[in-house]
């Protein structure tokens, strides 16, 4: 099961990993993920992770919101107890829209934001009591963790993880 | 490398000017000479059902604007059997006014552009903003339309003091002499005071326009960064004038016009669409020379930012509209609503249709962030947007002065073609005076590497 075989390799600046990224890539490494202890700016396009769909989750969320807000209040103020709203007793939805279009703009807003985090959270599979799946703790301070699928000659790929910088390579015992 | 002007183009702006000039003139020769014209004017174009103002309905309403006009007649009822001879003189008023507003209307908006991005350059240097500086050229291209652009609007303000028009009612002493409200405000809404306020503000605003053109270009070939830290200097004692003159600008040039009207927010209402029109002007100039082989280093990440705050002051910009309209929509007071009364019951379509092109439609188009570094969609947006707040304009200009005999005819699109045959003159003739790229600036070679 060699093409399973997975290389842990430590660095500890987010300069050299990005630029171990790029060298692996283009020498045709499978990257299988990367820890860091903060977002690192172009990573994403380094490692030719597909674009995030989390803008059109967040877009479909604010419609939601939208609709939420604008059912609720034609409910709640036009039909369960009309109201007269700024003197003006018309008792219609679109002749009293104006006050309702902070509503439904904090609505649009609360809907996009929670629901796009929680989505966020489901499809990073975070949830509480989560054991966490991260390899080494010092990831989460200070180091960068990149897994690397071999291929080919492990020593080669070792010489090469160590010539980018790695300050360490963790090999699995056979 | 320097820029320049393509004959086409030059060309192009010539026939704007002369084809925008006949229509004004055309648009002046066919006022009505008398009140007796007038009434046959108005009648003509009720028969042939014309869809530029309010239907016959609408129109027996009755004219919302005529406080504006100080009471000096009556209230203007269309009785089923005819007019009285109040209303013909406020009709055959409106049709004279009609071309003037058309040019009022067209001047202000381009000179409004060259301010937003006068503010928008300005606020660039007091921030210190490192990813502009390639497109500062540009913009000094733009802001060099603010002297001509000032100039003529400041001589349609003279010629209203003067008696020429009627588009600011409240210059009309026999008005006032009616008008409790406006003797009032008469220390400050007085001919004399108003063009001092004139001059001052367009001086101002000249005076750094030239000062900070005149320390970008000693940067270039000083060996120090001493001009740069006096332009800081410059631009944020220019931005606090700025903000105090633009909105006193406004309540002088456009609220006035409704002299009975206020709004607390109107200033920055009207500096919301001015800064959104610039900005969509810079991005546009920018693509266009880009698309003519200059401004190598301008990358789409230039282009991102700049379609990010086209959508960003649009929304800036619904924000204001909204809360304006909201409040006073709200409260329903008499002396305010009757400004929003005008304009939905004769100005329908303008007045909800550009609220469709300044919001909902950048809102939908430049939400998404990879359309905002396709550069074709960002000069279509451009356009939609640009037109959309000259409509902005249109709607608080058009109703106090010519009411609901309104029309986007003859004169208003001589109005836009001539000043935007003047504008692209002076704009691209100014750009090819010197180096498209600034060759120092502190921040230069971070402009060079923006990236997002």
């Amino acid at each position: 099961m060699a093409a399973t075989t997975i290389f842990k390799a430590m660095y500890d600046d987010d300069d050299l990993l990005m630029h171990a990224v790029k060298e692996l890539r283009s020498k045709k490494y499978h990257i299988e993920e990367v820890y860091t202890p903060f977002p690192v700016h172009g990573l994403d396009k380094a490692m030719g992770l597909a674009d995030t769909r989390i803008a059109i989750t967040s877009f479909m969320y604010g419609c939601l919101g939208l609709a939420v807000a604008i059912t609720m209040m034609n409910y709640i103020m036009i039909q369960d107890w009309p109201q007269d709203i700024g003197g003006k007793p018309s008792f219609s939805y679109l002749e009293n829209m104006p006050a309702f279009v902070p509503i439904m703009f904090e609505m649009t807003v609360f809907f996009a934001a929670h629901l796009m985090v929680i989505t966020f959270y489901l499809r990073s599979k975070m949830w509480p009591f989560k054991e966490a799946e991260n390899p080494d703790v010092r990831t989460t301070d200070d180091k960068f963790l990149v897994e690397v699928q071999v291929k080919g000659d492990e020593e080669e790929l070792k010489e090469l993880l160590l010539d980018t910088g790695a300050i360490e390579v963790h090999v699995p015992k056979k | 490398m320097k820029y320049t002007f393509s004959n086409r183009l030059k060309i192009g702006s010539y026939i704007a000017m002369a084809l925008g000039l006949i229509m004004l003139i055309a648009g002046f020769m066919t006022t009505p000479a008398n009140v007796e014209e007038a009434k046959a004017m108005v009648a003509a174009s009720h028969d042939d059902g014309h869809g530029g103002h309010g239907d016959e309905g609408a129109a027996a309403v009755g004219h919302g604007d005529t406080e504006a006009h100080g009471g000096a007649h009556g209230e203007g009822e269309h009785a089923a059997g005819g007019h009285d001879a109040a209303h013909d003189e406020h009709v055959y008023h409106q049709l004279k006014n009609r071309p003037w507003s058309a040019l009022y209307v067209a001047a202000f908006f381009f000179f409004m552009i060259s301010l937003g991005v006068l503010a928008f350059y300005a606020v660039q240097h007091a921030a210190q903003a490192g990813w502009s500086p390639l497109l500062f050229r540009i913009m000094e291209g733009i802001t060099a339309y603010l002297v001509p652009g000032g100039i003529i609007v400041f001589v349609i303000l003279v010629l209203s003091v003067l008696h020429f028009n009627h588009l600011f009612t409240w210059m009309d002493a026999e008005v006032v002499e009616h008008d409790e409200l406006l003797q009032g405000k008469k220390g400050y809404l007085n001919p004399t005071f108003f063009l001092i306020r004139a001059a001052i503000f367009l001086g101002g605003w000249i005076a750094y326009r030239q000062v900070s053109r005149k320390l970008s270009l000693a940067h270039d070939s000083a060996d120090d960064n001493s001009n740069f830290k006096k332009k800081f200097r410059w631009s944020a004692g220019f931005l606090v004038f700025y903000l105090v003159t633009e909105s006193m600008m406004s309540w002088d040039w456009i609220m006035s016009l409704d002299p009975h009207w206020f709004s607390t927010l109107f200033g920055w209402y009207v500096f919301a669409s001015m800064f959104v029109s610039g900005i969509t002007v810079i991005a546009m100039i920018t693509i266009y020379l880009k698309s003519k082989g200059y401004l190598e280093e301008v990358n789409d990440s230039h282009i991102h930012d700049l379609a990010k705050f086209m959508f960003g002051i649009s929304i800036f910009w619904t924000y204001l509209w909204f809360s304006q309209f909201m409040l006073i929509w709200y409260a329903n007071i008499p002396e305010e609503v009757t400004y929003f009364v005008t304009r939905i019951e004769h100005y329908k379509l303008p007045f909800f249709g550009m609220v469709v092109l300044n919001f909902i439609f950048p809102l939908l188009v430049l939400m998404n962030s990879d359309y905002k570094r396709v550069n074709w969609f960002v000069i279509m947006t451009g356009i939609v947007i640009l037109f959309g707040h000259y409509l902005d304009v249109f709607n608080m200009v058009m109703p106090a002065t010519v009411g609901e005999n309104w029309h986007l005819g003859i004169p208003e699109i001589g109005g836009i073609l001539f000043f935007a045959g003047l504008f692209i003159f002076i704009v691209f003739n100014a750009l090819t005076k010197e180096e498209l790229t600034p060759k120092r600036n502190p921040f230069l070679e971070e402009s060079r590497q923006f990236h997002y």
